[in-house]
């Protein structure tokens, strides 16, 4: 074929009539969950100076469910989340959340909007504007300037937020500034903070750090229910917590995925195993130790 | 409309002190002007027309010092250039009052200003034509600083730049258009700036009638300026500055593009510091580039610094009080002014963090809680 009937090709190509440019098409502001999958991560490569932070990585989430990522500091978690949410650019590979929207384009702001929240690892609020405030900010709203600048809350979100001041047991806070707040209060605003806005993925980075122990059990029991109807994603160390709330759970190890299965098969893994206790020693008591 | 109008007095029940604040300034203001117009030149209550002009600066200083404010107190933007917004408006003004002296100039010129006459240019360049008409004059006065600060803010905070290198930034952009506006090339009367001016709208600078109108205007703009940022920051957009202000990162997580929020209240702040600007020239009855010098805009931030950041009122207070006890400081020490006013933001940094709104509020709240256990016991 001549390179003008290649090139001629290639026009009838750009105008074939059943199709639409993609500049021109409609972006799909529902996430298309149709494989039951709603995050799909692929071949994640990432290095800082020469240190690889992401290694080949590679993860599917399922719509709905539950998954607790565990590993060692440095592993790439708290990277991983990162490159989720947009904040940090990845050397190479996919994101795609649900089939349609690529992650990778998007800027932290548009990845918020499509639904998908995150808790830090410390908890950030807005310590000098109120509970309700810090709530008031987080709702699924149109977020550009203007319709910021006129919006008015309407009676149906102020219900909405009165629900999670519910969930999150900071009813009698309401009023209070966030900064006036305990540690475990905050780490439950942040999550009231994201509930609010109604998101499809929730990315949690350590919930219950610095809890007691009762607030622990009624963070694990939150999260919980909040599967199901919201796929969540849980990076935490304490194992006793991860054990309590995981049907899934995903090692990572130098930026990649170590094992993947539920509690008991990962401490029954001998990958998992050799990483974390050396070869001598199997002992699954001892590993959740370690883990820990 | 009636949404536009329901949303401005949805604003008054915010900022209990705003109204209260808005009434004495405004009555000061009558007052002052009725005691000038009316009274005999020997009565004791007579304010003489340089006190009243005197005054209408402190209140140009005082909305200037309201933009800073805005900006820095609110949103958490350290600018160290807002001089420069301030004396874009005041050129547009001033190229304004120069056109309408017309042929009355030295060299009698009717089209040309004198300092282009003497610089043997032939004929007007084309920035300045148009500045002959009020309303062009007025629309430029807000429109350069705007898009001024549109265009930097837009490069800046795109690129997130933050903190203290923004503030170094502000400061290079105020320091150029120093050197800029020096030059004569540049066609703005370089060194000695745009001076002389006869009349505005065809009223005489000099007359005591101008002076205090003008005095009157700055006074009511003050107001009114006061009025709509006290109710654009209550607003929803109000509390999504304070979050950018306190954690950027967290704002942007949960959807909104802070670089957008940011941009626009620059330029909102910009076009204050023009409008002061504009205000301004009329009453001191000149404009050179002096007004560019970066050390201007750092006694802006002191002034807020000293009245409290993130009140709007205290950046008021605080630029009026600064500015009167400059004026009397250099009368009677010239070269101390400088040290005096160092030593006031290094006091203030250390011991007001909140400034004179924040004593204010420290003092009422122990007040408030000395009560109370008297009353309970």
């Amino acid at each position: 074929m001549s390179t003008l009937d290649q090139s001629l090709q290639g026009l009838r190509d750009t105008f074939r009539r059943d199709q639409v440019w993609p500049f021109l098409a409609p972006e799909q502001a529902q996430v298309d969950v149709g494989n039951q999958m709603i995050l799909y991560v692929e071949g994640l490569n990432l290095s800082f100076d020469g240190f690889k932070a992401l290694n080949n990585l590679n993860l599917y989430v399922g719509d709905g469910e539950l998954r607790c990522l565990i590993g060692a500091n440095g592993a790439g978690k708290t990277t991983l989340m990162d490159v989720i949410t947009g904040k940090t650019q990845c050397d190479s590979g996919t994101v795609y959340f649900g089939q349609n929207h690529n992650l990778l384009t998007k800027d932290e702001a548009d990845i918020a909007q499509l639904g998908i929240g995150r808790k830090f690892q410390k908890p950030t609020v807005f310590e000098e504007q109120t509970v309700f405030d810090n709530l008031e900010l987080s709702l699924k709203t149109d977020k550009r300037v203007l319709p910021t600048l006129f919006s008015r809350l309407s009676p149906s979100e102020i219900d909405r937020i009165d629900e999670v001041l519910a969930i999150i047991g900071l009813r009698k806070q309401r009023f209070m500034k966030a900064g006036a707040l305990s540690h475990g209060q905050k780490q439950w605003l942040e999550i009231g903070m994201l509930l609010v806005s109604d998101p499809r993925l929730l990315l949690i980075d350590e919930p219950v750090a610095g809890m007691t122990a009762q607030e622990t059990e009624r963070t694990a029991e939150l999260l919980t229910s909040l599967a199901g109807e919201r796929t969540v994603i849980v990076v935490e160390h304490d194992m006793e917590f991860v054990r309590s709330i995981a049907r899934t759970v995903t090692v990572l190890h130098q930026g990649s995925v170590l094992a993947e299965g539920t509690m008991d098969q990962i401490q029954n893994n001998k990958d998992v195993i050799e990483v974390y206790l050396g070869e001598e020693q199997d002992d699954e008591g001892n590993l959740a130790g370690v883990m820990a | 409309m009636i949404k536009l109008l329901n949303w401005f007095s949805a604003g008054r029940t915010s900022g209990k002190y705003t109204l209260p604040f808005v009434v004495i300034l405004l009555s000061i203001t009558v007052l002052a002007s009725a005691a000038n117009l009316l009274l005999p030149q020997d009565s004791a209550l007579y304010v003489s027309t340089y006190s009243i002009t005197l005054l209408g600066k402190y209140l140009c200083y005082a909305m200037l010092a309201l933009a800073v404010d805005i900006i820095w107190g609110y949103c958490g933007i350290l600018s160290l250039g807002h001089g420069a917004f301030f004396a874009l408006g005041g050129y547009a003004m001033g190229m304004y009052l120069m056109r309408q002296i017309g042929d009355r100039g030295v060299y009698g010129n009717p089209l040309l200003p004198d300092f282009m006459v003497f610089l043997d240019w032939k004929e007007l360049p084309w920035f300045w034509l148009g500045m002959d008409q009020f309303w062009f004059a007025m629309v430029m006065a807000v429109l350069v600083p705007g898009l001024l600060a549109f265009v930097f803010g837009w490069l800046a905070f795109r690129s997130r730049v933050t903190g203290v290198y923004l503030s170094i930034m502000t400061q290079a952009l105020t320091y150029a258009l120093l050197l800029a506006f020096f030059r004569n090339e540049m066609g703005f009367g370089g060194n000695n700036g745009l001076t002389d001016f006869k009349e505005i709208l065809g009223f005489d600078l000099q007359a005591d009638t101008t002076r205090v109108s003008l005095f009157l205007i700055t006074a009511i703009l003050l107001a009114v300026i006061l009025m709509l940022s006290q109710r654009i920051l209550s607003s929803r957009l109000g509390k999504v500055t304070l979050a950018v202000r306190d954690s950027e990162a967290r704002t942007r997580f949960i959807g909104y593009r802070t670089e957008c929020y940011k941009v626009w209240l620059f330029v909102y702040s910009a076009v204050i510091a023009g409008v002061a600007g504009a205000l301004y020239v009329p009453q001191v009855g000149i404009i050179n580039p002096g007004e560019f010098s970066p050390i201007n805009s750092i006694e802006i931030v002191i002034w807020v610094a000293v009245g409290g950041r993130g009140t709007l009122i205290g950046a008021i207070i605080g630029a009026l009080l600064v500015n009167y006890a400059k004026t009397r400081f250099t009368a009677i020490m010239p070269d101390g002014w400088l040290f005096a006013l160092g030593a006031l933001f290094v006091l203030v940094t250390l011991y007001l963090p909140k400034g004179l709104m924040g004593l204010y509020g420290q003092l009422t709240s122990k007040r408030l809680t000395k009560g109370e256990q008297e009353a309970a016991s």
